[in-house]
């Protein structure tokens, strides 16, 4: 039996499914060491700060190692900007500590409040991807727990264990600590350009021809528009702003970072206040108050990375039966998958707000690392939708078709016999767990469910 | 594992030979249910449906020996199952006698029968599966109870009481079961035609083993605790579970 820790519920982000754990928090690394040697049958998993939408960071009747508990920072190099971090250290903190000095994370997914654990296991993108790769990318070397001992791996040192680890969804050991490699900013403000597109032929062409102009570039596309609207967006792109474009009178505090929670989500919300009819009349309001064409307009790192940050536990706001969020990518030659998704939720009436769409770069050679060269696309789906399972697995045979992917960090639906065709070098990481955990201690829900090991 | 929505990958039946459960099981093998383990008094008459579920896609189906009267081997039973294939997502409890209320009337042990399968056979089972479920940190129960239960009725009380003392049981099972993952689904039907009630007068409001199935899998995506079928039977019990002794007794129920 695992050592004694507290039985919790637990749930990913998107609030469904949720199974009962034994929860350890990781005060000293040496933690995840008894963990592994206390470990009954049902296993070992790492948990950060649940942001995951699925799955993932749960592990039915096992054990979920807390490491938002082992939260320091040891090193902190201000010329190379390099720092050594323990792996519950959120970005939140990274960033409030980092950017007064000038130095950003290199990668930033849509909320700042993500482990750097948690960020290494699902090898976490954001919208500079087509520039600057996933996050594990600039990771320069980490602490990992195993079953068969502690090790420091480096991309160089054992490229295999660092590769799988990125993506490998925690199923290779615990992260505890982190070497990372910092961009340097000038100003804690991002340079913005705005546009309209009025279909998804426009915005795709769009995202094409402009994309290498800018560092950081996203579209946000109305879901519920149908029609010649199908696809309409808006394209917001930018880069970090120079000190020279803001006012003097600013620039002496031009590094400025304190982010704030504006709102709160109440802590009950009525099942279906997302519905088609509110998420429409959101939609509309969001694409019209967009500005057509605007350029070079400051806005801080939260307002443009973490517009939802802003709210805290927004995922309450889809009712007691959560909500999925579904992220694909397909080859740049598949823009029909992205079409025919918009197609298929728009003729479902799916309540889904606001759908990213962007272009991804090169792919790095994590095995389960899911960001590939083509278009990604993420929506929010209520999980009380009609028809959902069937809605989703349609779309799954049309992104598997492409040769696309699900991103397995999102996920917490996929039919597990599509793992294998969408991730072909699923069998290089299942040996490789063999190889650092031949008795498969580390476990977790989403790894039952999909049968990734 | 329950995925988010609701779909299930391992279903464990006892009571396998029930047309409520083999219709509930083939719904859940059409979406994504591959191992499948129906235990049964019969085994031998489900060769075919095993063949059916297997063709539908589930790629582990097996049918075991099960006698819902003989208690004392529900535990070993339970526990050799959930070692031999793992977790199970859903275990559904689908046994059960309607019996000859007539007969039971007079004869002690057609009586005893009823009560001892219905009631008995449930606690027997309940017991150990939710042992398993608790340890295994998820699942769901999915008992088959029925509005004979709500309120029991002059013209089959002996049926009647016994599905009130499961109903009752699963209920207070389901509330201890709170916190640990697991979750009872009580189910209750009106009055379903299939092989149980072969022969006998359809009362109003009557359902199918489809329907049930149907509602079953919708309740397990919304982790409901109680579904009656159909529907609108929860407003009628609801009425008639107030009314008074002297008018409850004299109506044609």
């Amino acid at each position: 039996m695992a050592e004694p820790g507290a039985s919790r519920l637990l749930t990913g982000w998107g609030r469904t499914a949720p199974t009962a754990s034994d929860v350890v928090p990781l005060v000293d690394a040496r933690v995840a060491d008894t963990a592994f040697v206390h470990a009954g049958a049902r296993g070992v998993i790492a948990r950060g700060l649940g942001r995951s939408y699925g799955d993932a960071a749960q592990n039915a009747g096992g054990t979920v190692v807390d490491a938002t508990a082992l939260a320091g920072f040891h090193e902190i190099d201000l010329e190379r900007g390099v720092i050594r971090v323990d792996a519950g250290v959120s970005l939140d903190s990274i960033m409030r500590r980092m950017v007064p000095f000038g130095w950003f994370v290199a990668v930033t997914p849509g909320t700042r409040h993500v482990t750097v654990g948690g960020a290494i296991a699902s090898d976490i993108h954001g919208k500079n991807h087509h520039v600057d790769g996933a996050f594990s990318n600039h990771v320069l070397a980490f602490t990992l727990h195993t079953p068969t001992g502690v090790m420091e791996v480096t991309p160089d040192s054992d490229p295999e264990l660092f590769w799988g680890t990125a993506g490998g969804m925690g199923l290779t050991g615990i992260v505890t600590s982190a070497t990372l490699q910092l961009i340097p900013v000038e100003t804690s403000l991002i340079s913005v350009d705005t546009e309209r597109a009025s279909d998804l032929d426009d915005v795709m062409a769009r995202l094409v021809a402009g994309d290498d102009a800018y560092r950081y570039s996203v579209a946000w596309i109305d879901c519920v528009a149908a029609g010649a609207q199908l696809g309409r967006s808006v394209l917001t792109r930018g880069d970090h702003a120079p000190l020279e474009a803001l006012p003097a009178a600013k620039r002496t505090r031009a590094l400025d970072f304190a982010p704030g929670e504006r709102l709160a989500a109440p802590p009950w919300a009525p099942n279906g206040l997302l519905n088609r009819f509110t998420v429409r009349a959101f939609n509309e309001m969001w694409f019209r108050k967009a500005p057509r064409h605007q350029v070079g307009h400051l806005e801080s790192i939260a307002a443009f990375f973490h517009p939802l940050d802003g709210v805290r536990g927004w995922n309450r706001l889809y009712g007691n039966r959560g909500f999925v969020q579904y992220q694909y990518v397909v080859p740049d030659a598949a823009t029909d998958t992205v079409r025919a998704t918009l197609e298929a939720l728009s003729a479902a009436q799916c309540a889904s707000f606001l759908a990213v769409l962007k272009r991804f770069g090169p792919a790095n050679p994590g095995p389960l690392s899911f960001p590939a060269p083509g278009w990604t696309l993420a929506l929010d789906i209520p999980a009380a939708a009609r028809d959902l399972t069937d809605l989703l697995d349609r779309l799954d045979r049309l992104v598997l078709d492409a040769g696309g992917r699900i991103y397995l960090a999102k996920d917490s639906r996929l039919d597990g016999a599509l793992v294998a065709p969408m991730y072909p070098a699923l069998d290089d990481f299942r040996a490789l767990c063999d190889r650092v955990d031949p008795a498969g201690v580390l476990r977790s829900d989403l790894a039952r469910r999909l049968g990734l090991r | 594992m329950r995925d988010a929505l609701g779909n299930v990958q391992s279903v464990l039946v006892l009571g396998g030979g029930s047309d409520i459960a083999l219709a509930t099981v083939h719904r859940l093998v059409e979406r994504r249910a591959r191992t499948v383990v129906l235990a049964a008094h019969h085994p031998d008459r489900l060769v075919d449906a095993a063949d059916a579920l297997r063709a539908a896609g589930a790629t582990t189906v097996e049918v075991v020996p099960f006698d819902a009267d003989a208690t004392d081997t529900h535990s070993a039973l339970v526990d050799d199952l959930f070692d031999r294939f793992g977790d199970f997502d859903v275990v559904l409890v689908a046994f059960g006698v309607l019996g000859d209320q007539a007969r039971a009337e007079q004869d002690v042990a057609a009586a005893l029968e009823i009560a001892r399968v219905n009631y008995l056979g449930t606690v027997s089972v309940a017991v150990p599966v939710a042992h398993r479920l608790r340890a295994q940190g998820h699942g769901t129960i999915v008992a088959l109870s029925s509005v004979a239960g709500e309120r029991v009725r002059r013209s089959n009380f002996v049926y009647g009481s016994s599905k009130a003392g499961m109903d009752g049981f699963l209920q207070g099972l389901g509330d201890s079961l709170v916190g640990s993952g697991v979750k009872v689904l009580v189910v209750r039907p009106g009055f379903v035609r299939s092989k149980m009630t072969e022969g006998m007068d359809e009362a109003p409001l009557s359902t199918t083993p489809d329907a049930v199935a149907d509602a079953i899998v919708t309740g397990l995506a919304r982790g409901s605790e109680t579904v009656w079928v159909p529907g609108a039977l929860r407003y009628v019990m609801m009425v008639l579970r107030h009314v008074p002794r002297p008018i409850f007794r004299k109506l044609p129920l």
